[in-house]
């Protein structure tokens, strides 16, 4: 079978302008820079001109390619400034590539927003038919899906009011009923389920799966790794604009998982010149350890995590000093924040101490998290060190297949659970 | 699927397409105009009142102070609708060039997230003000009903000033929208550039109080064509037709649509980037 979209060696490049505003240049900027390199140009013809060192570039995509063969339901991940979205602006045609080339077979509908071109005056009927037009459909198609439309949104009662008296549970419903039910050969979609209520996401992943069981192509970015299983058939990984590889999304999923967390420290020592800390302590080291004393990225949830602090304490001193840690998920929420008082030290003398805090099995979810160290005196509530996000380690489940989706909550402890007959 | 559907897209040779897409996107074309009417007259109780209101009060003040105070030569026409015959292109083309402007960056969000044929969102907004004009058209012909001013054969021409009035504010509303995305002071300088372009055309007087070894170069301004076109259709033969400054205006008109066309498609591929 021949490929529906066939992408060669695709690269987009963009200026990064360091000191410009939001918003576009200004003319007056541009003229003020044209004039005084003329000027400079004027007083020495022979010399090259400089190059701007505000105007970067940066590289949102590098020599990317692959294909998709027609019926296939590809899930496109990555982290954030992978690359994603503007592999799929290119194959919407709303960027230009810097160079490479695409070819695509059939009639493409792409999907980077809900409500595109939604007018908060207008009734919800008229947003249709514009919704429509903008996404590509002809008035006669509009007018014969009408009616599916209005039903699958559920705003039969509100067709003629204006949609800025909508609620944004209906406005958005709208809006992805105008788009559900376009009938592209080639669909490409951006995180549009990450809006709506649960019950109302679960619809639009059953319309994509529709979708792709007609045969039809589907391209599909999400961070929603369970999404991508559940729909895809296929999975294409990118990370900082360059293809990592293409593979089932099981697969894919793993990679993009293991990758992630590969740019982040399980240890970090400082020497005496640089360690953090005031007078009366420094830090030396920070690690996450396993019950073997073996620096670790990955833990299993069978397993406790140590998180070990070093640390120097210059001088003599009589109030005590409290280690600290707080522990935060991905999206940088603190999970929680753990000290024990009867571990302060309450007298120390010009020694190194090193003090542990012990995550427990079976109390962490399997995601990533993130550590924040702390030393306080909490009498006076002085601080004296504060680290931010030193070091990450990640949770992985052994005793279940990961192929059932993640299961929700940040934490996952085992509590104690009772069961009896009681009639 | 036969190979003639493949679309191919590669650095610089998007634009291959472009004029078989704009016919492909001419419903979104009529549907964004439907939208920029529908809105305009929604927001606005008084949207038609507006409409209606605006050139009948420029006019009874450009009567008054050129006229009566001024007491400049009215070309043997009432002066009312020596003045209103100018109004019609002006401020067909003042509202069109406005328009045009603000339009690319007021549907930013449909530019960044969908491709169309750029050119529908400037053009869709000549339709809005297109239809002021035939509003004021209308307007026109109560006018001269009032002052029982009967429309000579000239009439027949007026299709061709209008054309002309369209392509003015098409090119430079193509010009300044395009400007607009990479400079965005640029939206300052459109008002001024409209409050001071209705004092150096002639909508308040005739041209023909221009010294006559000055009337080639006062055409250098484009509108000052199309406005004495549009009153050698409406007045009459009172007027007499002066080719020069015609042809003069009309090859500007078409070099500024043809150069905007030209600058617009070229800075198109960007838009999404820098918007």
């Amino acid at each position: 079978m021949s490929p529906v979209i066939r992408i060669e060696h695709l690269s987009k490049k963009y200026p990064i302008g360091h000191q410009k505003q939001a918003g576009g240049n200004s003319l007056r900027e541009v003229l003020a820079n044209s004039a005084s390199r003329f000027f400079s140009k004027l007083r020495h013809p022979f010399v090259a001109p400089k190059i701007d060192p505000t105007r970067e570039e940066f590289w949102a995509l590098q020599d990317v390619s692959f294909d998709i063969l027609q019926g296939d339901r590809v899930g496109i991940i990555g982290r954030n400034g992978a690359g994603k979205s503007t592999l799929l602006k290119i194959l919407s045609r709303i960027t230009e590539p810097t160079s490479g080339k695409v070819s695509i077979t059939g009639r493409v509908v792409s999907l980077l927003e809900v409500g595109t071109g939604f007018h908060p005056e207008l009734t919800g009927r008229e947003n249709i038919y514009l919704n429509g037009a903008i996404l590509g459909m002809s008035k006669s198609e509009i007018a014969k899906k009408f009616d599916e439309i209005v039903a699958f949104a559920e705003v039969e009662r509100f067709l003629d009011t204006p949609v800025k008296r909508y609620s944004s549970g209906m406005y958005v419903r709208l809006a992805f009923a105008v788009a559900a039910h376009l009938e592209p050969e080639i669909l490409i979609v951006d995180e549009v389920l990450a809006v709506g209520d649960a019950q109302f996401q679960k619809k639009c992943l059953g319309k994509l799966q529709a979708v792709g069981q007609d045969g039809r192509t589907v391209l599909f970015v999400s961070h929603n790794m369970t999404a991508v299983s559940a729909l895809c058939n296929k999975a294409v990984v990118l990370d900082n604009g360059r293809l990592v590889l293409t593979a089932s999304p099981e697969t894919a999923i793993k990679r993009y998982l293991g990758g992630e967390s590969g740019e982040h420290r399980t240890s970090v020592e400082w020497n005496a010149d640089n360690a953090p800390g005031d007078g009366t302590i420094r830090l030396i080291r920070v690690a996450s350890l396993n019950t073997r004393g073996e620096e670790s990225k990955f833990f299993d949830r069978n397993e406790s995590i140590h998180i070990q602090m070093e640390y120097l304490m210059p001088g003599k001193h009589r109030l005590p000093i409290a280690p600290q840690i707080r522990v935060f998920d991905e999206a940088k929420t603190c999970i929680f924040v753990s000290h024990k008082p009867q571990t302060w030290l309450n007298e120390t003398a010009n020694s190194t101490y090193a003090s542990v805090c012990v995550i427990p099995d079976h109390f962490m979810n399997n995601k990533r998290y993130f550590v924040d160290v702390y030393f306080t005196t909490p009498y006076t509530r002085e601080v004296h060190l504060h680290v931010e996000n030193i070091i990450s380690f990640e949770v992985t489940d052994s005793e279940r297949n990961s192929n059932f989706g993640i299961i929700p909550g940040t934490v996952r402890p085992d509590f104690q659970w009772l069961t009896k007959k009681i009639s | 699927m036969n190979k003639q559907d493949v679309l191919v897209i590669e650095a610089h040779r998007t634009g291959r397409h472009y004029w078989r897409d704009l016919w492909r996107y001419r419903e979104l074309f009529f549907f964004l105009a439907w939208r920029d009417i529908l809105v305009r007259y929604k927001q606005t109780t008084i949207g038609i009142v507006w409409a209606l209101g605006r050139p009948l009060i420029t006019m009874l003040v450009f009567t008054l102070v050129f006229s009566k105070l001024a007491k400049l030569p009215s070309d043997g026409a009432p002066y009312p609708i020596l003045v209103f015959a100018a109004l019609l292109p002006w401020q067909f083309f003042a509202s069109a060039f406005s328009g045009a402007g603000d339009s690319l960056i007021s549907n930013a969000g449909m530019i960044s997230k969908v491709y169309f044929p750029r050119l529908i969102i400037p053009a869709s907004t000549l339709i809005v003000s297109f239809v002021d004009f035939l509003i004021s058209l209308a307007i026109l012909v109560g006018l001269m009903a009032w002052y029982d001013f009967s429309p000579s054969s000239h009439m027949f021409a007026l299709p061709i000033f209008t054309l002309l009035v369209f392509f003015a504010a098409m090119g430079t509303g193509l010009w300044i929208a395009a400007l607009n995305v990479e400079y965005r002071d640029l939206r300052i300088i459109v008002p001024f550039v409209v409050q001071f372009g209705l004092y150096i055309s002639p909508v308040g007087f005739s041209s023909s109080i221009v010294p006559e070894q000055w009337r080639l170069l006062y055409s250098l301004n484009p509108m000052v064509g199309v406005i004495d076109g549009f009153r050698w259709a409406i007045l009459g033969g009172n007027t007499p037709f002066y080719w020069p400054g015609f042809l003069l205006s009309s090859f500007l008109v078409l070099a500024i649509l043809i150069t905007g066309l030209y600058y617009f498609r070229k800075a198109e591929k960007t838009f999404a980037d820098v918007i």
